[in-house]
């Protein structure tokens, strides 16, 4: 078939009639002889050229039914019933063969891991060639122009260099324009947009988005947008259909929604959103209390690879202090430092420079016996509650660990303490003998920070502590955070890339960029006055800062 | 780059001088020499003290250190001493036994490494669900053939049986076709194996559902997509197993009653000749670091990611 006529935009469609209609759809997923219904009565319409936002949590369904619409269920998954129509046909039950061609040239995809999904032992130029070489392109010259004019409009050049270019010689952000300039290659009419952006840095997100809203307007296409934010739905949806447990809650209008929600479910949902309209409830903290940590010209280098004389700066001359009792923000993108800082307020790294004071003590000078007992006094929250509990544990033995590494205490004290600290972070008896396979993401962070809190520590080292969870349950834990501080005096360090939430649980911040804190001081200050640029970047790039009123009618 | 290759060739001699060291520790540590088992035994009726004399003359009486030396500084010189069963130099056997060897072990990888691609494709054809199953099922199978079994079996089957495949007196190639059969077998398995779990695992990215996204049918998918980045692992492990090949070839000389390295080293361990022991382990230890350098400077080839690294290095 003729590239070129496949290149010219699409017929000028009846604007009444839906570019999608997926009606009543249910799909069930098959695995180890049980199945499972996870999408029911999901119905929607996608008119030419609109944005629909799927929004949920996850297990929601919402890629579940995006995977159905390009045909691309995984092999244990099935469309039970109902029906997905692409221009009035019906597509739900056709063929692998039928489906392989209408994909790519009437669907594409945008998926959500820019990292991982590109071929890493394949230029990006043949990368892109390949959707126009797939769908009968035979001329070479033709491609190599496509492919450089494809690149260029994402705004990565030079092209000819680019197209050159391995992916593991680019940035995640680079990558993903490299993904979306495969999606609108030959102009599709629908593009699936499966949490296109979830995986970048803030101020990335935002340029991807702009790209992908500018592509879209330039192209007449429309957008599927699959995402667990409503900030970024707010921003860039037309309308919005929010799921949960495979079933639709509301839909409507994205300004009506997010105005004024119908539902409990919308409601619960908008409400445990973080965003800098929510109010903050955080009381001030007593001026008397004496400081905590004190992080002092801390400095990290590296030797840069290849270049002996050249180093990396991690961390470089990083000053703050905490006071006892409250919560320090760090923050920044990847790359920043946040993460190298913490590292060394925990003593798992020590600074080329620099002092790190927890109650006097300085970090940096512990060794042996005396570093080992000084990690009673900071502990540490990961961001991955899957990856940082033994599986092979049970939650009682995980939580009570700790204890046998320093506490020489009786067998009943043990298990009182650890009984006492699991009722404390709100679970219940019955996950003691339980492994972590069998607890869900959130209450494997409560887990987490119930093994942390058990050594009755000073300071809590939270690293990206919540970015992993869902919001309804990213919001309990931060509530539960919040609590244990009060009661038990702790003193947080809270690591986090996401603003709105340092927001809320913060009551100083540094901000942090390429190893260097460009600004600090109080939450409130920090936020509503930002003394820095690149704070005032961040702050501006945050979804739904631009708030459900601000976005213009399409 | 070049930096690096003379990095990798270093570490390969540092790997090869250990070889040899090891082994020379441990010849020398055994219990009784080669000389004593030569002639204590044997009908020459020689007195303790001729015994001496001989020890002397074969340089066997001189201090650990000294004999290291000097054997180190032979083997430099590519002068690998004499067999002291036969009194041939060692060199000699080489060049008689080595090439029969090489070639059976050479052949039998590729025939392997044939055998794991076709079980690793057939694992992945549509439809068929019976042939993927028993494709997944063969490298288990074939893992726990022991290969004295095997020969033996072929030899009955295909030469006394079925009369296909003449063992007395064949043509040369004839005479290879069971043993590199037979030795295939077992080292397809772990390759195959490997491949399998690879390209299984290949299937999974998020850069196949891409791949699919942009409309490629699964065979388009597997070829351009799946197959080169499953290949660095087995390309891996290929390398460990040739050498195991060259153990796998011992068993299968004797039961084909072949020429070869393995006939040798059999008879040097059975007479405890120290020398040509010695030159073996030094041999084997060659071809394995060879190997693994030749698929270390390949790899870069296959992935990009990993030419990066290298020039970093």
């Amino acid at each position: 078939m003729d590239l070129a006529a496949r290149l010219s935009p699409a017929p000028a469609t009846n604007t009444s009639a839906p570019l999608l209609a997926v009606e009543d759809l249910a799909i069930r997923y098959v695995s180890g002889g049980t199945s499972r219904r996870v999408v029911e009565g999901v119905s929607f319409t996608v008119a030419p050229g609109e944005v629909l936002a799927l929004v949920g949590e996850s297990g929601s369904g919402k890629t579940t039914t995006a995977q159905a619409v390009l045909g691309l269920l995984p092999a244990n998954g099935a469309i039970e019933s109902g029906s997905i129509r692409l221009d009035g046909t019906d597509i739900a039950h056709w063929p692998e063969r039928k489906l392989a061609a209408l994909r790519g040239a009437r669907i594409s995809l945008i998926p959500q891991d820019p990292t991982t999904s590109l071929n890493p032992v394949r230029t990006i130029g043949s990368q892109i060639a390949e959707i126009l070489q797939i769908h009968g392109e035979r001329n070479r010259g033709r491609i190599r122009a496509r492919v450089l004019e494809l690149l260029t409009r994402v705004g990565l050049e030079p092209a000819e260099m680019r197209a050159q270019q391995y992916p593991h010689q680019l940035s995640g952000g680079m990558r993903q324009r490299v993904l979306i300039a495969i999606a609108v290659a030959l102009r599709p009419g629908l593009i699936v947009a499966d949490e296109p952006t979830s995986a970048l840095d803030v101020t990335v997100q935002r340029r991807v988005l702009d790209l992908l809203d500018d592509l879209r307007r330039e192209y007449g296409t429309a957008v599927l947008l699959v995402t667990h934010d409503l900030g970024v739905a707010a921003d860039r949806a037309d309308r919005v259909v929010v799921l949960r447990q495979g079933r639709i809650q509301e839909a409507g209008p994205v300004r009506e929604v997010l105005a004024a929600p119908k539902s409990e479910y919308a409601r619960q949902l908008l409400a445990d959103a973080p965003s800098l309209a929510t109010p903050r409830a955080r009381p001030i903290a007593p001026p008397t209390a004496g400081t905590m940590l004190k992080v002092a010209g801390l400095t990290q280098l590296y030797p840069m690879a290849g270049e002996r004389s050249r180093v990396f700066r991690a961390a470089d001359d990083v000053n703050f202090e905490v006071r006892a009792g409250t919560t320090h923000a760090l923050v920044g993108e990847s790359g920043s430092g946040k993460t190298t800082t913490a590292r060394c307020i925990a003593g798992f790294l020590r600074p080329t420079s620099g002092t790190v004071e927890v109650g006097g003590t300085d970090v940096a000078q512990l060794s042996g016996e005396q570093l080992r007992q000084f990690r009673r006094k900071v502990q540490l929250v990961f961001q991955n509650p899957f990856a940082s509990l033994d599986p092979r544990q049970t939650i009682g033995q995980i939580v009570e660990e700790p204890l046998w590494n320093f506490d020489a205490v009786s067998r009943i004290e043990r298990e009182n303490r650890v009984r006492g600290m699991i009722e404390r972070v709100g679970l219940p008896d019955s996950v003691l003998t339980r492994p972590p396979a069998a607890l869900s993401g959130g209450q494997r962070q409560r887990v987490a920070i119930a093994r942390a809190l058990v050594l009755k520590p000073r300071v809590v080292v939270l690293d990206e502590a919540v970015s992993a969870l869902d919001v309804t349950v990213q919001a309990r834990i931060l509530e539960l955070l919040d609590e244990l501080q009060r009661e038990l005096g702790l003193t947080y360090v809270f690591v986090s890339h996401d603003l709105a939430v340092v927001r809320l649980i913060a009551d100083t911040v540094s901000v942090m960029r390429s190893g260097q804190v460009v600004e600090s001081g109080p939450v409130e200050t920090v936020f509503h006055n930002p003394a820095n640029d690149y704070t005032r970047d961040l702050i501006a790039a945050i979804p739904g800062s631009a708030g459900a009123a601000g976005k213009a009618a399409p | 780059m070049t930096r690096h290759l003379a990095q990798r060739i270093a570490q390969a001699l540092l790997v090869l001088l250990a070889a040899f060291t090891v082994a020379f520790v441990l010849l020398q540590a055994l219990p009784g020499d080669a000389v004593l088992i030569k002639f204590l035994g044997s009908e020459m009726g020689l007195t303790a003290d001729q015994i001496a004399e001989l020890r002397v003359a074969y340089g066997a009486d001189a201090p650990i250190w000294e004999q290291y030396l000097h054997t180190l500084g032979n083997f430099l010189r590519g002068d690998f001493g004499y067999s002291i069963r036969s009194g041939v130099p060692v060199s000699q056997l080489l060049t008689e036994n080595l090439p029969s060897t090489l070639r059976l072990s050479l052949l039998a990888l590729a025939a392997a490494c044939a055998v794991a691609v076709l079980l690793a494709l057939l694992s992945q054809v549509e439809g068929f669900g019976w042939v993927r199953a028993v494709a997944r099922s063969m490298p288990s199978f074939f893992v726990a053939v022991p290969v004295f079994w095997l020969g033996i079996m072929l030899i009955q089957v295909f030469s006394f049986q079925l009369g296909l495949v003449s063992v007395i007196a064949p043509e040369p190639w004839e005479e290879l076709i069971l043993p590199v059969f037979t030795l295939a077998v077992p080292i397809s398995a772990p390759l195959a194996q490997v491949l399998i779990r690879n390209i299984d695992a290949v299937f999974g990215e998020p850069f196949v559902a891409v791949a699919r996204a942009k409309g490629a049918r699964h065979q388009w998918v597997l070829w351009r997509h799946v197959v080169r980045n499953a290949m660095p692992p087995t390309l891996t492990m290929a390398g460990v197993l040739f050498g195991e090949l060259l153990g796998g070839a011992v068993v299968t000389e004797t039961v084909f009653g072949l020429g070869g390295l393995g006939g040798m080293t059999q008879q040097a361990v059975a007479n405890q000749d120290v020398a040509v022991l010695q030159a073996i382990v030094v041999l084997s230890a060659t071809a394995f670091v060879t190997i693994s350098l030749a698929v270390d400077l390949v790899m870069p080839l296959l992935d990009p990611r990993l030419s990066r690294a290298v020039s970093a290095v």
